[in-house]
C-alpha cells in the first residue's frame, strides 16, 4: 500500500507498508487528524491547504505521538524533516506515515535516513506512562505483528513530562484501539477500556509544558538545513492543540470506569463477532468446530502457543468446539492480544460464556434473523462511520483475510460483489440507515468501526444462503432495517395481544400471547401457508431451527401482515378470532399473490442454501476421509512399533 | 505413547517414548526421575502387550522399590491412544492409597483430553497448556 498515494503529496519516497503497519499508521493518523478538529490555529495556514481527500494530522497530536515514542528530541526533529512535514508545512498522510516509519527505524536503532524505512520494520512503539501501576502491560513491541498502541494524547503528554522527570515507565495504556478487527471505533473503544487508566491519568494530568517545546524549537531551526521550512510552526501550535485535545479526552473519560474494561465486549464488537461466527457457522446456537476455528484464528497471525492459550481460556467446556459466547470470548481475547494486552491468567468474568449469554442474550440473534437484510445495514453503518475516518484505512483490513475461503468460497464471491455494489450505494445511504429503530445500536454505530471490521464484515457477514435464523430471538438490536422498522411500530400493538405476523418469528417478548393469538388469526389470514405458519408459530420459540423453509416466507409475510395488523384493531389474545379474521379477509386475497412470490423467493434461497451446504458437506467428507487415512496410517505405525519391547 | 512422570514429584508425559510433559516438584534429581521413567516404560510396554487385544484400562504400575536406595513408587497409566502417564511418588508418602493414585490419573487423563481438544495443539507437541500445568501443580502439591 502506497502511503504516498494517499497523501496526495508526493514529497516523500514511496512507502511500502505492511498491512499491520498500514493499519496502525492510519489509525494513528486518524487520531491525530481527528484531534485537529477543534484545535485553535491548527497548524499554520498550510494545513488548510491539505490535499483534498486527505486529512491533515494536527501538529499537536502528532508531536505528542512522536514524543511518546521516547526518542530523543533531535531524532524527532530529524524525522520531522525527513518525512517532509517541514517542507510541506503539515502532516499529511504521507508525511505522517513516513514519520512513523522513521520512528520505528529509530527505535530499532537504524540511522535516520529515508532509506531506512524501505526495509521491514517493527511497528513504532509509543510509550505512555501511568500514574499508578494498576495497569501494566508488557511491552507489546515484543510481539511481532501487534499493533502499536494508539497513544492517547493525554497520556503522551504526561509521558513527555514524565520522561523528563521519572524513569521511563514502560506502562501502556490499556486502551488499545482494536486495530485488528473489531468494529469499535477508536474513540469509542478508547472511551470504554481506557476509562480506568484515564481516570488515573486525569488526576495527574497536567498541561503540556510548552517549555520543552520551546527548548526544542531553537534546535529545530538550526537543524532545518536541508528541508528547512515551517516545521517549527507546527510544533509551536502543538501546545495549544494538546491542551484542547486533552480536554477532549478527559470529557470522554468521564463516562465510565470499569476495572476490567479491556475484557468487556462492546456492542459493536459483539455484533462483529456474531457476524464472524455466522460466517463460519450459520447457526448461531451451534458450534464452530475446532479445525474451522483454528483456521480462522490462525489468520490473526498470533503465535500458535498464544492461540492455544486463548482457546484454552475461551473453550470453557473443553469440547473442542466454540459456541457463540465462547467464540466471542476467543475473538475478543485475540483482539486484545493483538492490541497488546497480555493474556489474562483466567477467563475474565466479562468473557465468561454465562456472562456473555446474559449480557447479550437474544439481541444478537435477530441479526441472524434478517441475514439478507441485516448485512447491508452493518455495512452501511460501518461505511458511514468509516468515511468519517481515514479513508485509507479501508484498505487496511488485515488480519482476518476471509477465513471461510474453503467453506464459503462461492458465497464469498457473491458476497464480495454484493458488498462492492453495496459500497457506493451505502455511502449515499448513510443518513438513511435505519439505525433509529434501535437507539441502542445507533449510538455505538456512530462510533465508527475500525477499518478492518468493515471490510471483513462485508466479506464475511454476508451469507445469503444461510438458513433463516431463529425466530424467537428478540429484535431489540434489529440490524435488519426494513423489517425492524416494520416491526417496531407493530411491537406495541402485538404486545397487546395482536400477534406479530404470525408465521413470522415472534421476536417480541410477548411470545406466548402472540403465539396463541397468532394461531387463531393465522388460519384465516394466511391461506397460502397456513399449515406452515400455524405449526411454526407455536413452535417457533421451542424449535427455532426446525422450520427454515417457512422462515423466509414468514419474513415476507410480515410486511403484509403488518399492513394487516395495522388495519385490524388490537384484538385480545384469546379474543374473537373471527372478528379479527373478518377484516383480514379482503386483504388476504391481495396478499396471496405476494405470498406466492415470497414463497418462490424463499424456495430459491433455500436452494442456494442447499447448494452451499452440499458443497460444505462434500468438503467435510473429504476431510474426514483424509483424517481416517491418517488415523489408519498412525495405527499401522503403532502396530509396527508395539511388539518391539525395548530392553 | 506419552508419558507423564509425577514424582514427589515428577511428572513426565511421554509420547512414543519421548516426553510430552515433564514436571517435578523437587526440581533437583530430575535426571534420576527421567531414568526411572525410562526403565519403567519398558515395564509398561510389557504390560500393554500382555494385555493383548483387551481394551486399555486404568492401570497401575506399582514397582515398589525400584531402586533399593531410593524410596520411590512408580505408577503407570496408559490411555486409549497409548499415551503413558508415569507418576513417581515418594514412598515416604505412605498416605497415598491406590484409589488416590487412580483418581490422580483420572484427573490427568481428563486434563490431557482437554489439551487434546484444543485445535491448536498438535499431538506430539510438548504440552504447554496452562490449565494442564495448573492441574498438575495442584495435584502435586496435594501429594507432597
Amino acid at each position: 500500500m502506497e502511503a504516498a498515494a494517499g497523501g496526495g503529496c508526493g514529497s516523500g519516497p514511496p512507502l511500502l507498508l505492511s498491512e499491520g503497519e498500514q493499519q496502525c499508521y492510519s489509525e494513528l493518523f486518524a487520531r491525530c487528524a481527528g484531534a485537529a478538529g477543534g484545535g485553535p490555529g491548527s497548524g499554520p495556514p498550510e494545513a488548510a491547504r491539505a490535499a483534498p481527500g486527505a486529512a491533515t494530522a494536527a501538529s499537536g497530536p502528532v508531536a505528542d505521538l512522536f514524543r511518546a515514542s521516547q526518542l530523543p528530541a533531535e531524532t524527532l526533529h530529524q524525522i520531522t524533516e525527513l518525512c517532509g512535514a517541514k517542507r510541506v508545512g503539515y502532516f499529511g498522510p504521507t508525511q505522517f506515515y513516513i514519520a512513523l516509519k522513521l520512528i520505528a527505524a529509530a527505535q530499532s536503532g537504524l540511522p535516520m535516513r529515508i532509506e531506512s524505512i524501505k526495509c521491514e520494520l517493527p511497528l513504532p512503539r509509543f510509550m505512555m506512562s501511568k500514574t499508578d501501576a494498576e495497569i501494566r502491560f508488557g511491552n507489546m513491541a515484543e510481539l511481532h505483528g501487534t499493533k502499536v498502541q494508539i497513544p492517547y494524547l493525554i497520556t503522551e503528554k504526561n509521558t513527555f513530562k514524565r520522561m523528563d522527570d521519572e524513569d521511563k515507565q514502560e506502562t501502556q495504556s490499556p486502551t488499545m484501539s482494536p486495530l485488528a478487527s473489531p468494529p469499535s471505533s477508536p474513540p469509542h473503544y478508547q472511551r470504554v477500556p481506557l476509562s480506568h487508566g484515564y481516570s488515573k491519568l486525569r488526576s495527574s494530568t497536567e498541561q503540556v509544558h510548552p517549555a520543552p517545546y520551546e527548548a526544542r524549537q531553537p534546535l529545530v531551526q538550526p537543524e532545518g538545513p536541508s528541508l528547512g521550512g515551517p516545521g517549527a510552526k507546527p510544533l509551536r501550535h502543538q501546545a495549544s492543540l494538546i491542551r484542547s485535545f486533552s480536554v477532549e479526552r478527559e470529557l470522554q473519560d468521564n463516562n465510565s470506569s470499569y476495572p476490567d474494561e479491556p475484557w468487556r465486549i462492546t456492542e459493536e464488537q459483539r455484533e462483529y463477532y456474531v457476524n464472524q461466527f455466522r460466517s463460519l457457522q450459520p447457526d448461531p446456537s451451534s458450534f464452530i468446530s475446532g479445525s474451522v476455528a483454528k483456521n480462522f484464528f490462525t489468520k490473526s497471525k498470533l503465535s500458535i502457543p498464544e492461540l492455544s492459550y486463548i482457546w484454552e481460556l475461551s473453550d470453557a467446556d473443553c469440547d473442542g468446539a466454540l459456541s457463540l459466547p465462547e467464540f466471542c470470548a476467543a475473538f475478543h481475547l485475540i483482539v486484545a492480544r493483538k492490541n497488546g494486552y497480555p493474556l489474562p491468567e483466567g477467563l475474565p468474568p466479562t468473557l465468561q460464556p454465562e456472562y456473555l449469554q446474559a449480557a447479550f442474550p437474544k439481541p444478537k440473534w435477530e441479526c441472524a434473523l434478517f441475514d439478507s437484510y441485516s448485512e447491508p445495514v452493518p455495512a452501511n453503518q460501518q461505511l458511514r462511520d468509516l468515511n468519517r475516518m481515514e479513508k485509507l484505512s479501508i484498505k487496511d483490513v488485515a488480519d482476518f483475510p476471509v477465513p471461510t475461503q474453503d467453506v464459503t468460497g462461492d458465497d464469498k464471491q457473491a458476497l464480495k460483489s454484493a458488498t462492492d455494489e453495496a459500497l457506493p450505494k451505502d455511502m449515499s445511504e448513510d443518513s438513511a440507515t435505519p439505525k433509529d429503530s434501535n437507539s441502542l445500536k445507533a449510538r455505538p454505530r456512530s462510533r465508527s468501526y475500525s477499518s478492518t471490521s468493515i471490510e471483513e464484515a462485508m466479506k464475511r457477514g454476508e451469507d445469503p444462503p444461510t438458513p433463516p435464523p431463529r425466530p424467537q430471538k428478540t429484535h431489540s438490536r434489529a440490524s435488519s432495517l426494513d423489517l425492524n422498522k416494520v416491526f417496531q411500530p407493530s411491537v406495541p400493538a402485538s404486545k397487546s395481544g395482536l400477534l406479530p405476523p404470525p408465521p413470522a418469528l415472534p421476536p417480541r417478548p410477548c411470545p406466548l400471547q402472540s403465539e396463541q393469538g397468532s394461531e387463531a388469526e393465522l388460519h384465516p389470514q394466511l391461506n397460502r401457508a397456513p399449515s406452515q405458519a400455524a405449526e411454526s408459530s407455536p413452535t417457533k420459540k421451542d424449535i427455532p431451527y426446525s422450520q427454515p423453509p417457512s422462515k423466509p416466507i414468514r419474513r415476507k409475510f410480515r410486511p403484509e401482515n403488518q399492513a394487516t395488523e395495522n388495519q385490524e384493531p388490537t384484538t385480545a389474545v384469546g379474543g374473537p378470532a373471527s372478528v379479527a379474521t373478518v377484516k383480514p379477509h379482503p386483504t388476504v386475497q391481495k396478499q396471496s399473490s405476494k405470498q406466492k412470490k415470497a414463497i418462490q423467493t424463499a424456495i430459491r434461497k433455500n436452494k442456494e442454501a442447499n447448494a452451499v451446504l452440499a458443497r460444505l458437506n462434500s468438503e467435510l467428507q473429504q476431510q474426514l476421509k483424509e483424517v481416517h487415512q491418517e488415523r489408519i496410517a498412525l495405527e499401522n505405525q503403532l502396530e509396527q512399533l508395539r511388539p518391539v519391547t525395548v530392553l | 505413547m506419552g508419558w507423564i512422570l509425577v514424582a514427589s514429584a515428577a511428572v513426565i508425559l511421554f509420547l512414543q517414548n519421548y516426553p510430552l510433559y515433564i514436571r517435578s516438584v523437587p526440581t533437583e534429581n530430575e535426571l534420576k526421575f527421567h531414568y526411572m521413567v525410562h526403565t519403567s516404560l519398558d515395564v509398561v510396554d510389557e504390560k500393554i502387550s500382555a494385555m493383548g487385544k483387551a481394551l486399555v484400562d486404568q492401570r497401575e504400575l506399582y514397582l515398589g522399590l525400584l531402586y533399593p536406595t531410593e524410596d520411590y513408587k512408580v505408577y503407570g497409566y496408559v490411555t486409549n491412544s497409548k499415551v503413558k502417564f508415569v507418576m513417581v511418588v515418594d514412598s515416604s508418602n505412605t498416605a497415598l492409597r491406590d484409589n488416590e493414585i487412580r483418581s490422580m490419573f483420572r484427573k490427568l487423563h481428563n486434563s490431557y483430553t482437554d489439551v487434546m481438544c484444543n485445535p491448536f495443539y498438535n499431538p506430539g507437541d510438548r504440552i504447554q497448556s496452562r490449565a494442564f500445568d495448573g492441574m498438575v501443580t495442584s495435584m502435586m502439591i496435594q501429594v507432597c
